[in-house]
């Protein structure tokens, strides 16, 4: 069988052929929670994200006077660590939460978290609320979802340079700047409204008087401190995101409309957790985005019924993945069917059975 | 020509909650508020087909369970991304304990 070559733009192939089949837009599998119980796990609360809000605020102010402090010493070390997994990771997580508007209750506290996490991602707050919103409505299907974070055939250099946060960076950065200068992708395009296309420009011009800024205060300073607090932790402090991250969907399925097929839960430490905000429930949190991350852990108990077996931990998933990856070079149909508890409701095999069966053969 | 129909009981909906009601091939939400007033709007998101059903009330707020999107389900509008198209409201009335909507 040829090889195929799956186009993962979002206005090509993959795209018409996803809309043709029903695949874009479809209806995804859900467990069966009685709607008593799914009222009480989606209350919103302040509480627990004011909460979480003050430490991380307070850790980053405080690592970042450790900075300062210590600069040109060693002693520099473990607050640049800190501080770096604080902007340049966890800073994704609050993203995500207060992207949904599920963090908060109140409306405009998610908005405020929001925009200030989309800053330290370097990331357009307007493009990317709507292409996590393509994400949830076509999750890995390929064509549709801006969000797939290792294409296949994969390519591995490039997903071991994620962890540096360079080559987001070099997307990330560039990509402002064209925004800024008012020009949208053909991509950007295709999931941002037209009527919200100039809000995009404007989100990404605030950006860039902000980065200005900050070089000009190095220059007047002659200091790289501030360009080691604003801008730099992208990429020194990047990498639990990423390592964190890539595991929502890599080596699982594609093409599929069940997220037990193409999503993964992990079990993961609660710095981690507290970094990560429960994003390492991510079958739950896709299945239902409308749950809080502190309520995602009850979730997790009432449905895992339902569910693939979650990973023990973050070292467990990548050792199950690594040899996925490496069959996937060769035959880029592979991927990695987790199997379900006796409890569960059987996958919808029809879509992807097909090509599991071609790709094993091979 | 506009009709009303009766949609529910008052009973079937909890305070500050919504259940589907269809019609005629058409899906509503009706919606109780936490005053215990009734009111109804078009079943699916305007974003994207999502029952607004499975969504969460908040005051007087309806969410989208599929991205969050949220309206005022008093009036219909829109209140931002990812939702920018007002969703369609029709008159309540509440008689004999049943739940009557104009469409």
């Amino acid at each position: 069988m040829a090889r195929t070559k799956r186009d993962y733009s979002l206005v090509g192939e993959s795209t018409r052929k996803a809309i043709e089949t029903g695949l874009a837009s479809a209806e995804w599998y859900h467990t069966d929670v009685a709607r008593k119980t799914m009222k009480e796990l989606m209350q919103r609360s302040d509480g627990p994200a004011i909460r979480d809000t003050i430490i991380w605020i307070a850790a980053i102010l405080g690592s970042a006077v450790g900075i300062v402090r210590f600069w040109g010493s060693w002693w520099v070390v473990p607050f640049l660590f800190v501080y770096g997994v604080l902007y340049g990771s966890s800073s994704d997580s609050r993203w995500h939460e207060c992207g949904h508007g599920t963090a908060f209750r109140t409306r405009w506290m998610n908005d405020v978290v929001y925009h200030i996490a989309s800053f330290m991602l370097m990331r357009n707050p307007v493009q990317w609320r709507w292409s996590h919103a393509r994400h949830h409505t076509d999750t890995i299907i390929v064509g549709r979802d801006a969000e797939i974070a290792v294409m296949r055939p994969p390519d591995l250099i490039k997903a071991a340079l994620a962890f540096t946060g360079i080559l987001d960076f070099r997307y990330s950065l560039p990509t402002l700047v064209r925004q800024a200068f008012g020009k949208l992708s053909d991509d950007e395009k295709s999931y941002i409204p037209e009527m919200e296309q100039h809000k995009a420009v404007i989100a990404a011009r605030w950006h860039m008087v902000v980065y200005v800024a900050t070089i000009a205060v190095a220059i007047a300073l002659k200091s790289w401190i501030p360009l080691v607090l604003i801008g730099l932790p992208r990429l020194y402090g990047t990498w639990h995101m990423v390592t964190t991250g890539l595991l929502q969907h890599i080596g699982l399925a594609d093409d599929v409309t069940d997220h037990r097929l193409n999503t993964r839960t992990v079990y993961m430490n609660p710095i981690s957790r507290f970094i990560y905000w429960n994003m390492n429930y991510h079958v739950e949190h896709h299945m239902f985005p409308m749950v809080p991350y502190h309520a995602l852990p009850k979730l997790h108990e009432l449905i895992r019924h339902d569910l693939p077996v979650p990973n023990p931990s973050i070292w467990h998933a990548y050792r199950e993945v690594w040899p996925v990856l490496l069959r996937q070079l060769k035959y880029e149909d592979y991927y990695l069917k987790r199997e379900l508890p006796p409890t569960a409701k059987p996958y919808r095999g029809e879509l992807h059975d097909l090509d599991m069966t071609t790709a094993a053969a091979e | 020509m506009a009709e009303w129909v009766e949609a529910c009981a008052v009973d079937d909906v909890d305070a500050e909650d919504v259940i589907r009601f269809d019609h005629g091939g058409r899906t509503f939400a009706i919606y109780r508020s936490p005053d215990d007033e009734f009111f109804a709007t078009d079943g699916f998101c305007t974003h994207e087909k999502a029952h607004l059903a499975d969504g969460l009330v908040m005051d007087d707020i309806i969410e989208c369970p599929k991205h969050n999107g949220r309206f005022n389900y008093k009036t219909g509008q829109a209140k931002g991304a990812p939702v920018c198209v007002n969703l369609k409201t029709y008159p309540v009335k509440v008689e004999a304990g049943k739940v009557m909507i104009e469409i």
